[in-house]
């Protein structure tokens, strides 16, 4: 399947996903006022690619702003890996980036570790 | 010929240490404006970059708060006051920075916000983490988009009590104001 590759704008982050490789990534600010708008194309994107996944999935969360609307849609793409990784087709790891002055990010990492099941690993990126 | 004086105003500005206001329609282009804006002058002001990032998250939480509850109020005549909005932005070195809105709200909606905020505000720094995770966990978006998180999110991030106030201004119409600190 092709990759999924959204460029960033003033609100939106970029999204770059990959199917060969299994590297998901998304990078940037997450602040659309309705973020179900953009998440769409990425949601059906993933339920296609989780039919039929790389037998290792890393998603990559690189985000130094995202807002309460995205907050919801990230968790939904966190369950949407879930799933996969509890059906055994792929194994899935979330790396969580957070810059290293960035208290509320690395909690929000927190968060999301808290309600879903896959692994996460919490990264520190140094100035 | 004399024309208005606008002195006044600007100074009474300086007094209340506003460095950004608006009254208007809250649009989506408005909002990318204001952020762009806002990140601006923030990377030219020295403060720390966590409290930077508070601050610009905070903001944008606030004022996507009354995009969503303008959107909300469609049945009320395009052109009325009602569908206008109120944002101002406070800065002073001792008292650090301010976000303030304030918009027009049903009075049969007044009562459940109001315990809203209450209810966040009587909780503890853990009691918020908790709720916010159980709200996420179970809330779905509106069709506009909103999640129903912001006050606990602002909460959560600002450290400090949500203030707030309700104004009677007709029948079944009042004025919320809504005040958050960032130390």
């Amino acid at each position: 399947m092709d990759p999924l590759i959204i460029e960033e704008s003033i609100k939106t982050p970029t999204i770059s996903f990959d199917s060969s490789s299994g590297v998901l990534e998304i990078r940037g600010k997450s602040i659309p006022e309705n973020s179900l708008e953009f998440y769409k194309p990425v949601f059906d994107w993933l339920d296609q690619y989780s039919a039929k996944p790389a037998s290792q999935t890393e998603f990559r969360v690189q985000l130094e702003y995202f807002n309460t609307s995205s907050s919801k849609c990230l968790l939904d793409l966190f369950r949407k890996l879930e799933a996969a990784a509890v059906s055994g087709t792929s194994k899935v790891k979330v790396s969580w980036f957070y810059e290293a002055d960035d208290e509320d990010m690395m909690e929000a990492g927190d968060d999301y570790q808290a309600l879903v099941k896959i692994p996460f690993e919490l990264i520190k990126l140094e100035e | 010929m004399p024309g208005p004086d606008m002195y006044k105003l600007f100074h009474q500005m300086e007094e209340d240490d506003i460095i950004l206001s608006f009254k208007g329609a809250i649009t989506k282009e408005l909002l990318s404006s204001i952020y762009d804006i806002m990140e601006g002058r923030l990377d030219r002001m020295s403060i720390e970059p966590q409290r930077k990032k508070k601050f610009y998250h905070i903001l944008v939480e606030s004022l996507q708060n009354i995009f969503h509850h303008m959107e909300g109020l469609n049945d009320i005549d395009e052109g009325a006051k009602e569908k206008e909005a109120m944002f101002m932005v406070g800065y002073s070195p001792a008292k650090g920075y301010r976000i303030l809105t304030g918009n027009f709200i049903r009075t049969v909606e007044v009562q459940a916000l109001e315990q809203k905020l209450e209810k966040i505000n009587a909780m503890s720094a853990e009691e918020l983490k908790e709720y916010y995770r159980e709200k996420l966990s179970t809330t779905e978006l509106s069709e506009r988009g909103g999640a129903g998180l912001g006050f606990i999110d602002m909460a959560r991030k600002s450290g400090q009590k949500l203030e707030y106030n309700f104004q009677p201004v007709k029948d079944g119409i009042q004025f919320f104001t809504f005040s958050v600190a960032i130390n």
